[in-house]
């Protein structure tokens, strides 16, 4: 396929063009939403079944670590919007030593910074399962041991656990297997999210690239704006997961 | 049969998109929607191939009661590996990624469709997937019927499930991408004057299907996503043993595998509309209830998964709503037929190949619809379920449906795809052949299924021989029905007539352009002036109106 500028030959219009784009995001993130509804749906039902085994599953999660996260993943959200606005704007600055600087790529550049560290948080999380014998499989256990170490250092929040724990074995003695459920579900469903990022960040190394070489003018931008479509649905689906993984049933 | 009036001489177009690049680097880096359509009919026809070898091993197996050829376990694996080949691989890819491809745009009066990379990127992708099921095929085979049921597939089964599971994720993303494609390209990519109710009915016929596609595929993939790695894991999302839901499975899988009979068959119903009344040369009777009822077809369509699952727990309640649902399907599909009988009423109907696919059509998915309110109903489904007449059902509406809107499509695209004509008498011969093995095979399972032959079994009762033994030798007629198209549809490619630019002729933007078209498909953007079928205002079709005989002319007969 010719092209003239940035006009692909099968467009009449640069509009044309960017409606197609924009639309076919628009179309492949619906299809994003029935895939992650799959998941979604899993997470309901086995929810509804063993609530018990799934609040004690919340539990072992660390509120900090996720909820800095949010924090850290809106604020990538609102980097990007502002990627989107300066290269439809065509804004550039001075930035000290490296000069004149167009501000889409500093944008972009702290869109990657922010989903970088997101996913650096995640591999500490991960860790941290992986540690305390909660991955599912032959080695998993949701009992409470002293030998592993746990989430806080919080001698009462420990005690409080414990307790919590026994409660909930009187409650499902099944549990062990029930805990193994919300744990699939929770790399299941974070996993998914993770690689979606992962994606994101390689878009975004693309973008980068471009706006470096002066690709995007207030003139032509779709990529930018395409790509941020993608962002933003990759944060909602965090901002959906959060709440169902971690605060859920936390600590009746 | 009407007479035919001598065709003038025609001249193949001095350069089109099947010569303007050679080599195979500009076949395998095309971007050209109508390569890439030849790329998949090429691979689909591959895995028909395969599909149909199963196929016929399973009939001769079934010849004697005791079973005849393989093993048990074997006989599993065929029938799986026939359904996994010939649903996810051929029958789902089929109209839309062949036809579809090479005439939405050309339709639409469009020089490509709307995102040509990402069309080639789905092909790969599908080449991709396909391996990996082929690589299970051959590492140990398939024995988990195409279903996927947990946990027979998540833990019990001994053949090659992950590479199959992987391969069907895979090839979904081929089928998402291209009906987000075909989506966006109806959209957006219209000429001027193509004005939504000015698209052919193939184009909304392909509308409704992508609809299915990208909002449905998701749906499978995870659902498969999860049960793989529930297999290679040992996790516990449909695993009883575990606390996992086995029927939560079935939920999510017929959740996509019940509107996927309408990604198969709609495309086949929208190739009928554009033939009825082009054999017919009248306009469309009800064009709007026909576009309206592919909609209809693919809204209602996700909304019946559960008739699949009455005998394997549901609530009443639930299996009644589904029971419902699944009857208010039959309105649209009612809607299509009717339409197309009160277009041929009164028309100036000739006989050509694609006119009797047509008709052929229309048959077998009367029977195969209606069969299916059988099954829809509550109190006779516990008696029917899992039996022949199930089997002989969906093929009535999958192979005499969908394959017969495929293989008739082919024949009257042919020319605009090759520039050339098959030959026409062998090509009647074919159809009829067709038709008659097509019935002879299924028609005795209807039987078969209502005295209580179980599906899946690999031995039966004496007194079932006889029917059993007519089904394969029905479907060694069939097979004689495909290969002949497939032999000299080749043959003519080379030396067939040279067919013009609208050999019927038809009313469609696509037959406005050379046959083959050239990679551009317009050299001028047109602009859309008419109604949809309108032969009496087209003195550009060279039509008399009211004119007795209208049929085109052929160059065998």
């Amino acid at each position: 396929m010719h092209r003239t500028g940035e006009l692909y030959g099968h467009f009449e219009t640069l509009e044309q063009q960017k409606e197609t784009a924009t639309l076919g995001m628009w179309v492949f993130l619906v299809t994003e939403v029935l895939f992650f509804g799959g998941l979604f749906m899993t997470y309901t039902i086995n929810r509804h079944a063993f609530s018990t085994a799934f609040g004690v599953g919340s539990n072992t999660l660390d509120l900090t670590l996720g909820g800095g996260n949010t924090v850290v993943l809106i604020l990538s959200s609102l980097t990007m919007a502002m990627a989107v606005w300066s290269a439809q704007v065509g804004k550039v600055g001075w930035f000290g030593i490296f000069g004149k600087v167009r501000w889409v790529s500093i944008f972009l550049i702290a869109t990657l910074v922010l989903g970088t560290v997101f996913l650096g948080v995640k591999v500490v999380e991960y860790k941290q399962k992986f540690d305390h014998h909660l991955v599912p499989g032959r080695g998993f256990d949701i009992r409470y041991r002293s030998e592993h170490p746990t989430a806080s250092d919080n001698p009462k929040e420990i005690a409080a656990e414990k307790e919590e724990l026994e409660k909930a074995f009187a409650k499902d003695p099944d549990i062990n297997a029930h805990a193994q459920l919300y744990f699939s579900l929770y790399f299941g469903m974070t996993g998914l999210h993770a690689l979606h990022m992962i994606v994101g960040a390689g878009l975004l190394l693309w973008l980068i690239k471009g706006s470096f070489a002066g690709r995007f003018t207030p003139q032509y931008n779709t990529p930018v704006e395409v790509v941020g479509l993608y962002w933003h649905f990759v944060d909602i689906v965090w901002i959906y997961l959060f709440p169902l993984l971690y605060l859920i049933d936390r600590h009746q | 049969m009407s007479t035919t009036p001598p065709l003038p001489g025609h001249q193949m177009p001095h350069e089109d998109y099947l010569n303007a690049t050679y080599g195979i680097r500009s076949w395998l880096l095309t971007t050209d929607h109508k390569r890439i359509a030849l790329l998949y009919l090429g691979s689909v026809t591959v895995f028909f191939f395969i599909g149909g070898l199963l196929a016929t091993m399973i009939r001769i197996h079934l010849l004697t009661p005791t079973g005849y050829l393989v093993t048990p376990e074997t006989y599993n694996k065929l029938f799986t590996m026939h359904g996994v080949a010939m649903i996810f691989f051929f029958l789902i890819p089929s109209i839309p990624a062949v036809l579809g491809n090479f005439l939405i745009p050309l339709m639409i009066g469009a020089k490509d469709l709307a995102f040509p990379k990402i069309n080639l990127l789905s092909w790969y992708i599908y080449l991709v997937g396909g391996s990996f099921v082929l690589y299970s095929f051959a590492t140990g085979g398939l024995d988990t019927g195409w279903t996927f049921y947990t946990p027979l597939s998540s833990i019990y089964s001994n053949s090659a499930v992950t590479p199959a599971v992987i391969g069907i994720f895979i090839n979904g993303f081929s089928s998402i991408l291209t009906g987000l494609n075909f989506i966006v390209t109806i959209h957006t990519m219209r000429a001027p004057g193509m004005t939504w109710f000015r698209l052919p009915l193939f184009v909304w016929a392909h509308y409704a299907t992508s609809l299915v596609m990208i909002l449905g595929t998701p749906v499978i993939a995870i659902t498969l996503l999860l049960a793989g790695l529930e297999r290679m894991f040992h996790l516990g999302f449909f695993n009883p043993a575990l606390g996992g839901d086995p029927i939560l499975f079935q939920h999510l899988f017929w959740f996509y595998s019940h509107p996927a009979v309408y990604i198969m068959i709609l495309p086949a119903m929208g190739v009928i509309s554009e033939i009825i009344p082009t054999f017919a040369r009248k306009p469309i009777f009800g064009y709007s209830f026909i576009a309206g009822s592919s909609i209809a077809i693919a809204v209602i369509g996700f909304l019946v998964w559960a008739h699949h699952m009455f005998v394997t727990g549901e609530s009443v309640y639930a299996a009644l709503t589904f029971s419902f649902l699944s009857y208010l399907v039959a309105i649209p599909s009612a809607v299509k037929v009717f339409n197309w009988t009160s277009t041929l009423y009164k028309g100036s109907i000739s006989w050509d190949t694609p006119m009797i696919y047509a008709f052929g059509f229309i048959g077998l998915f009367l029977i195969g619809g209606l069969t299916g309110l059988f099954l829809a109903c509550l109190g006779l489904d516990i008696h029917i379920h899992d039996t022949y007449f199930v089997v002989a059902h969906f093929h009535y509406i999958m192979v005499g449906g969908a394959v017969m809107g495929y293989v008739g499509g082919l024949h009257f695209w042919w020319p605009k795809i090759t520039g050339r004509l098959y030959p026409e008498a062998l090509a009647r011969i074919a159809a009829v052949t067709l038709f008659v093995g097509f019935n002879l095979t299924f028609f005795p399972q209807f039987i078969l299924g209502y005295l209580g032959m179980p599906r899946r079994y690999h031995t039966y009762p004496p007194e079932f021989q006889v029917l059993n033994v007519l089904s394969t030798a029905g479907a060694s007629i069939l097979a004689l029905g495909y290969l002949l198209p497939m032999l000299y549809l080749t043959w003519s490619m080379r030396y067939g007539k040279v067919a013009g630019q609208n050999p019927w002729p038809a009313t469609g933007l696509e037959w406005k352009t050379d046959s083959p078209p050239p990679t551009e498909n317009f050299d001028v953007t047109p602009e859309v002036t008419w109604e949809p079928y309108d032969f009496q205002n087209r003195p550009d079709l060279g039509l008399t109106a009211g004119a007795p005989s209208l049929a085109p002319a052929h160059g065998d007969d």
